[in-house]
């Protein structure tokens, strides 16, 4: 699927900040980044949308959760974490058969980087750092993506 | 100085944070994250982030002192800085580390020199001024005052 660099969403800001955090209470999303910083940012922003979020350190923690029967609606995927990478861990969660959307977010700059990280099977690639716009579309789509399931 | 001066102090000298591009709409974002759930969230950040980037600064150091230097290493460690120094608004160490990513990709070992310095000088301003600035809020919180948006 095509990347959303800079998607905002209109229609989620129709709603009441109440009426966003219990839409998105029974959400599970997993943040996936071997930066203190960035995990403890993008923890803060996804509950204040009424998240339910786990961390993990690398990939490998990551696809570890997933083989010991974890699930999540969302993954934010980083891309440069030692052990495993994300593009690795994300290659190896779709060959799981892990349907879960996969956002990946990270600070690279080459498109062919950006191209190889998308290919691995990413439905969705930010910049760094996330906005609260980016969460909006993110989740405007995970809503469309579970009610056509 | 009474209340209403700390606080006018405050918002004077966070324009000029912003106004003189240490730090960028990142950095409002962030405050607006925090609430009375998390009164100290901004706090808890920029502290990851002054330690991420003293573990990456002494890391550029040792990097730039070895007799072969793997520029591959190094350009991995700015990578993350800019990531981390981008994702809280801290706009010039930012803009230092695209910099520095392009004398890395060169193997210009001088030019690094000179980068990794200036980096380490706009590093250091930066955590002056946020380190001042979290000082005035503190004496305005003791002194039983709101923090002015």
């Amino acid at each position: 699927m095509v990347s959303g660099n800079s998607a905002s969403s209109s229609s989620l800001s129709m709603k009441s900040d109440e009426d966003i955090v219990n839409n998105n209470n029974n959400l599970r999303v997993l943040v996936v980044d071997d930066s203190p910083m960035i995990r403890k940012l993008h923890d803060m922003y996804l509950k204040k949308f009424g998240l339910k979020v786990q961390v993990a350190e690398n990939g490998k923690q990551a696809v570890d959760l997933f083989h010991f029967g974890a699930s999540f609606d969302l993954i934010l995927m980083d891309k440069e974490m030692p052990i495993m990478d994300g593009e690795e861990a994300t290659k190896e969660l779709r060959t799981m058969g892990v349907t879960s959307m996969i956002v990946g977010v990270t600070s690279l700059d080459s498109p062919n980087e950006k191209q190889a990280f998308m290919e691995a099977g990413l439905d969705y690639f930010f910049t760094k750092p996330l906005t609260t716009d980016n969460i909006s579309f993110i989740l405007q789509e995970l809503n469309k993506k579970n009610n056509k399931n | 100085m009474d209340l209403v001066q700390l606080q006018r102090q405050l918002v004077d000298y966070r324009t000029s944070l912003y106004h003189e591009g240490f730090l960028d709409e990142q950095f409002t974002q962030l405050q607006e994250l925090q609430d009375e759930n998390n009164p100290d969230f901004v706090v808890e950040v920029v502290s990851l982030f002054f330690q991420d980037s003293e573990r990456l600064l002494n890391e550029l150091s040792k990097a730039l002192e070895q007799q072969i230097i793997d520029f591959k290493r190094m350009d991995a460690h700015v990578h993350q800085l800019k990531g981390s120094s981008s994702s809280i608004g801290a706009q010039r160490v930012q803009k230092l580390c695209i910099v520095f990513r392009n004398y890395c990709e060169a193997r210009n070992v001088e030019g690094c020199l000179k980068c990794l310095q200036q980096v380490k000088h706009e590093y250091a301003l930066v955590k002056t001024k946020l380190e001042s600035m979290f000082q005035l809020e503190q004496q305005i919180s003791n002194a039983g005052g709101s923090i002015p948006v």
